[in-house]
């Protein structure tokens, strides 16, 4: 069981505990993160994406009752092997912010509104390298220069108010790599940014990745920031993996008819391909909406909405077809 | 759409319109000096990065917010100074879907449509069921769930909600403000689809706000390109994707990533971020982020320049890069 991935999600599931039962939203998710490799969870709202990674990270809200099972394992600088699903909270903690970071979508709700940006980097090597405050400035300020902020200097003593969405996002970036972490999960970093703010923020990552060969568990639902920010992707529907592969792979030979529905919904795509055959190239929607998450599908969970459904997909639950470098979960035998 | 001051036909006609807000230092000037016009049965498509003052200009064209300079004529009527009741009927013409279309959440979906419907005095008494039913149907939405309340549908559905919900009015021309933003891929495209249908069978006229590339170039027949303010080029859209001239355009194309691994990937030609609209730089409000500005871009506010059928193009450098 001892693999070189720095990070290797097993069978995880996350439920939630309400009164009527166990809500299941995470329904068995395997997936390996390399060491320096990007892998992208793509998906549309709903489909757990960032619930996996809070359960990595044992971040999941407190004022709810989860339970987590499978296993999360996690190889330090050290080559030691954590389950983080049930390591004490206290070894979490030393883990988290540390060898594992995570950035999120909205910055702005991530920092402390009355603490300079600063103090909330530096606060982060004092806790974790035990730095003295004097070094632990002069490594934020580093940081900070490390994610191209102009000024530095001055933008260390300010607010987060005081920055804009890409700026704040910086700041994000560079608390989260001021410990040189092994992984870094990035959920949904550039949503909120404009597309040539986007563009600076996904260069600086693969630039800052390249430099310290950490791996990144890239959570996203923009094809386009897949196609060319990612090694590998994993398409994730209802709460489960629906197909796997290299990013090359998954866009050229694309399995599953989900991940097929998604491509051909895209407007770019569709130009895409206009260009390349000369033809008007129409936007295929999928029909229908997300199952609800409260009812357990007899058989495969995208059927309702499949174009290519038959029988056997409302009666069993598909098994992993393919090679295990690309594979899908689908009763289709032979694929277009 | 054409150069400004032109024909009939134009459905709106927008001419050096100004939009400010705040008064002194904290004045911030959100458009400058914009002219437009769009045809009757056009889709044109409004671009630009968020500050960029491309919803600002979609609520000044309907009267929304009040106008700073300028003028603006619908059909021919100019609207500015207009009062609530003589907006009414022109209201019922020109009618605006939102990113969030904002339903009362106490309010069955089925009386929002008949609100509508009774503020404009239309199908009224035996009519006004059927109609409600059909505009429904119109939409993609079962005609049974109209006693429903909102929060019984999905993001898609609250979009076809607000989609009705213009309809219900008969518009002949719509504003549409980031109306796919908030929604999933998958949705997306569903809601892409039926605006390209609903144009199609009702003949709307629509000017699209957005800011993603991809969908506007997938839904306009033209596209106006705004930076903090101030149009930088407008093109027909087959004419602005393929041969963009503006570096603005060009740097907003080459970032956008497009899905397949096989194209070039996206390229950082902006630096920086756009300036604070408090303080636009002098001339060119794009100068300071243009990789070809020198130091006359500072001095003069380029003007649009006609580089080909309905192309125009603000750049004084344009000949030299």
């Amino acid at each position: 069981m001892n693999s070189l991935a720095t990070l290797s999600v097993r069978n995880l599931q996350t439920s939630l505990l309400q009164k009527k039962g166990l809500l299941s939203l995470v329904r068995g998710i395997d997936f390996e993160v390399m060491p320096g490799e990007t892998l992208a969870l793509v998906g549309e709202s709903g489909s757990g994406k960032s619930l996996t990674a809070l359960s990595i990270m044992r971040l999941l809200a407190r004022n709810a009752q989860w339970q987590c099972q499978g296993e999360v394992l996690f190889k330090d600088n050290q080559g030691l092997e954590h389950n983080l699903l049930t390591l004490p909270e206290k070894t979490m903690r030393t883990l988290r912010g540390h060898r594992i970071a995570m950035i999120f979508q909205e910055p702005m709700t991530c920092l402390n509104p009355v603490i300079t940006i600063g103090q909330q980097i530096s606060e982060s090597v004092i806790l974790h390298l035990g730095l003295d405050q004097s070094s632990a400035n002069a490594s934020a300020l580093r940081a900070l220069e490390q994610v191209e902020i102009p000024a530095a200097q001055q933008r260390f003593h300010e607010y987060p108010h005081q920055l804009s969405g890409g700026m704040r996002q910086r700041v994000m970036i560079a608390m989260a790599m001021i410990c040189k972490p092994q992984l870094l999960i990035a959920d949904e970093p550039t949503t909120a940014l404009d597309v040539t703010i986007q563009a600076q923020i996904l260069n600086l990552m693969a630039r800052l990745q390249k430099d310290t060969g950490m791996s990144m568990l890239f959570i996203t639902h923009n094809l386009g920031v897949v196609a060319h920010h990612a090694q590998r992707v994993a398409v994730m529907y209802a709460g489960q993996i629906v197909e796997q592969g290299s990013v090359a792979d998954v866009f050229a030979h694309t399995q599953h008819p989900y991940t097929k529905g998604l491509l051909a919904c895209l407007p770019g795509r569709a130009r895409q391909l206009s260009r390349q055959t000369g033809q008007r190239v129409a936007l295929l929607d999928i029909p229908g909406q997300a199952p609800s998450m409260a009812i357990t599908p007899t058989g495969c969970s995208f059927a309702p909405r499949c174009h290519s459904c038959f029988e056997k997909c409302l009666q069993s639950l598909p098994e992993w077809r393919g090679l295990p470098a690309h594979t899908s979960l689908c009763h289709l035998e032979a694929h277009s | 759409m054409t150069t400004p001051s032109s024909g009939a036909s134009n459905m709106l006609n927008v001419q050096a319109l100004s939009v400010e807000f705040g008064k002194g230092e904290k004045r911030v000037r959100a458009v400058a000096n914009v002219s437009l016009s769009i045809q009757a049965g056009q889709t044109v498509g409004l671009v630009g990065e968020s500050g960029s003052g491309k919803s600002t200009l979609g609520r000044a064209v309907i009267n929304l917010i009040p106008i700073k300079q300028g003028l603006v004529q619908f059909k021919g009527q100019s609207i500015q100074g207009l009062s609530v009741s003589d907006m009414r009927p022109l209201r019922r013409q020109m009618q605006m879907i939102f990113q969030d279309p904002s339903l009362n959440p106490r309010q069955r979906v089925g009386d929002m449509l008949n609100e509508v419907l009774e503020t404009h005095g239309l199908h009224k008494g035996v009519l006004r069921t059927p109609r409600i039913h059909e505009l429904f149907q119109l939409v993609g939405l079962n005609p049974e769930h109209a006693s429903r309340f909102p929060h019984e549908f999905s993001g898609g559905q609250k979009q076809r909600l607000g989609i009705a919900r213009a309809l219900a009015a008969e518009p002949q021309f719509i504003v549409a403000d980031e109306p796919l933003s908030a929604l999933d891929m998958s949705i997306q495209a569903q809601i892409v689809n039926l605006l390209i249908e609903l144009k199609s069978s009702l003949g709307l006229t629509i000017l699209f706000i957005s800011h993603d590339l991809d969908v506007v170039e997938y839904v306009c027949d033209h596209v106006v390109v705004m930076y903090l303010g101030h149009v930088m080029e407008t093109a027909p859209t087959d004419v602005l994707f393929s041969k963009p001239l503006h570096p603005y355009t060009k740097a907003l194309l080459a970032a956008a990533p497009i899905p397949d691994p096989g194209q070039p990937a996206p390229q950082v030609v902006l630096h920086g971020e756009p300036p604070s609209p408090m303080s636009p730089p002098s001339g060119c409000v794009f100068r300071t982020r243009c990789l070809h500005a020198t130091e006359e871009c500072s001095l003069q506010t380029p003007a649009l320049t006609q580089m080909g059928a309905h192309h125009s193009v603000a750049c004084i450098r344009l000949s030299e890069i």
